[in-house]
């Protein structure tokens, strides 16, 4: 559904996206990430056609982004980062706008209209200027211009920002639902939406793809120790010397403990046994332990050592 | 092309003029000042009116029993001078706020062409400034029921002053697909519009050749003739080609952008 190869975009001598490759198939969900500045927008400005890029290739439904690019602006639907909207129109009529320019027949307008309105929870809305509508409400009008034409297509940049935790749920849920029928990529800097919302996940810095996976496999591939949560009742310094004679750990760090005791993460090498560690040093020391969890390695976690690894920090 | 995009584009954007205030504030006040003008040319006709019944020499001298080289032909001359001042207040805005609100984003990834959205955009405009003319005919009503004007020279100074405020327009969407800034699109239309004006000005100073190239592109003087009656066709291919030539530079310049 989408192809996009050895794409580059420079602006003068700056290079805004270097040889990205990836793919998206029918159906499916990508996440896209990447620190700021990285070539997010402009990959998706290249893919809605907003502007070519310099060289290689994008193909959007089946039609190239530069050569058939009113075919492919007919087929997606893109919310950009910034939502722009005409502030003076009232949502009503500027998503008939939108419908007619995207060529839905004019009969069909005003039920199309109504049926996305409603999907997009605007109904409270109806005929009101734009420009009166609270952040949550212009999001949901930039989401339902991308819509209004049922597109194969959407391409959201970072839908969620600036809303608030319930309209991030509701937004959310509105986009699972659409993922169900459509092939979406999703830029964002929520990472725990993408591994709710999405199948897979493309990473790039600095313009250049890092890493394109499920997230699963991404937490999985990235992992390379294992990460246990301690609380345990005693003098913290002490726990702290004693922990760092275990075997095979890479580090321990004090972490943030609800009740104000000692808490802390040990990090050990893959392979090896933290109960089998951790647990004889607590029963020789005669500590109390309150609490041992592993902890997960969130995308966040992998987010930014690839970043880093990149950068080279 | 697609009608039906470039009506909805004229639709969104002739709506935006009236639900922003511009159309009624711009009309109203462009009525205020050329109504005064109309007035005081009104005046002054009618002072030497009485003077000329006192001493028929100051008639024979000053051509006062003509009213309309009295009155409508200088009253065209004052209403070209306000569109001039004026056309660029509505046309600024058309590029340069969707670039700078961002909408142009939007607009330029839907499946329409940058030509229907300069023309959709172009004849909005001139749909209000055809407003802004048409709110201007009771001033030659009022002549018509006070004196004995002729007809013509009225109808083709009308059609003259339509060319050239589309003309005006023309270039004013040029210069707003330049600048994501209103204020600066708007000066340098006034001030391109200034040179297009000024420019007979310094005929006299060319030589004969040189002269009659700049007399020939100097727009005011192709409503000269319009104002008097006489209709040169080329004065309308000449209003014509500078509407269209600036037109098809507003496509290329937002065109270039894309590249950019």
């Amino acid at each position: 559904m989408i192809e996009v190869e050895d794409l580059t975009k420079s602006y003068g001598s700056h290079l805004g996206i270097d040889g990205l490759t990836f793919s998206a198939q029918k159906g499916e969900t990508i996440g896209f990430l990447g620190p700021n500045g990285a070539g997010k927008t402009t990959t998706m400005r290249i893919l809605t056609c907003f502007f070519p890029a310099t060289s290689g290739k994008a193909v959007v439904a089946g039609y190239d982004c530069f050569e058939d690019s009113f075919e492919v602006r007919k087929r997606v639907g893109y919310l950009p980062e910034s939502v722009p909207l005409y502030g003076d129109m009232i949502v009503d009529d500027y998503l008939a706008f939108v419908a007619g320019i995207k060529g839905v027949e004019s009969k069909a307008v005003k039920q199309t209209v109504t049926r996305t309105m409603g999907d997009c929870g605007l109904d409270a809305v109806a005929g009101r200027p734009i420009r009166e509508l609270s952040k949550g409400y212009r999001q949901r009008v930039g989401l339902a211009q991308a819509l209004v034409n049922d597109p194969e297509i959407l391409i959201l940049d970072e839908p969620t920002n600036g809303l608030d935790p319930k309209q991030i749920k509701e937004i959310r849920k509105l986009i699972s639902a659409l993922a169900q029928q459509r092939t979406i990529i999703l830029s964002t800097h929520i990472l725990p939406e993408v591994s709710m919302v999405c199948e897979r996940v493309v990473i790039i810095n600095k313009g250049k793809l890092v890493a394109v996976d499920s997230p699963e496999n991404l937490t999985a591939n990235q992992r390379d120790s294992s990460r246990i949560f301690l609380r345990i009742a005693g003098d913290g310094e002490q726990i702290i010397k004693a922990l760092r004679e275990i075997k095979g750990l890479k580090k321990v760090d004090p972490a943030p403990a609800a009740d104000g005791g000692n808490a802390f993460i040990v990090e050990l090498a893959d392979g090896a046994d933290g109960e089998q560690s951790i647990l004889p040093i607590i029963v020789s020391n005669s500590w109390k332990l309150t609490e041992m969890r592993s902890v997960e390695t969130s995308l966040e976690d992998v987010f930014i050592q690839l970043v880093t690894e990149e950068d080279g920090v | 092309m697609s009608p039906r995009n470039i009506g909805l584009v004229f639709k969104k954007d002739l709506k935006s003029y009236f639900n922003s205030f511009i159309a009624y504030a711009v009309i109203a006040i462009f009525l205020a000042v050329t109504g005064y003008l109309f007035s005081n040319l009104l005046a002054s006709f009618s002072v030497l009116s009485l003077q000329a019944h006192a001493n028929p020499m100051v008639a024979k001298q000053y051509n006062l029993l003509n009213v309309n080289e009295t009155v409508v032909r200088p009253l065209f001359g004052n209403i070209s001078m306000v569109m001039l001042l004026m056309l660029p207040l509505l046309t600024m805005k058309l590029l340069a706020d969707e670039k700078k609100s961002g909408t142009m984003e939007l607009l330029l990834t839907y499946p329409v062409r940058d030509a229907e959205v300069v023309l959709g955009k172009f004849l909005a405009c001139l749909t209000v400034f055809a407003a802004m003319l048409l709110s201007t005919i009771s001033y030659p009503i009022l002549l018509i029921n006070l004196g004995e004007p002729e007809v013509l020279p009225m109808i083709t100074g009308y059609v003259g002053l339509f060319l050239l405020g589309a003309a005006f327009i023309s270039l004013g969407i040029f210069t707003s697909s330049l600048t994501e800034n209103q204020i600066i699109a708007g000066s340098l239309s006034i001030g391109i519009l200034f040179c297009f004006w000024l420019m007979s000005y310094s005929t006299a100073f060319l030589s004969p050749d040189v002269g009659q190239i700049i007399s020939y592109l100097a727009i005011n003087e192709h409503l000269e003739s319009l104002a008097k009656g006489v209709v040169d066709t080329e004065d309308i291919i000449y209003f014509l080609i500078f509407t269209v030539l600036f037109l098809f530079l507003t496509l290329r310049s937002l065109e270039s952008k894309r590249w950019r």
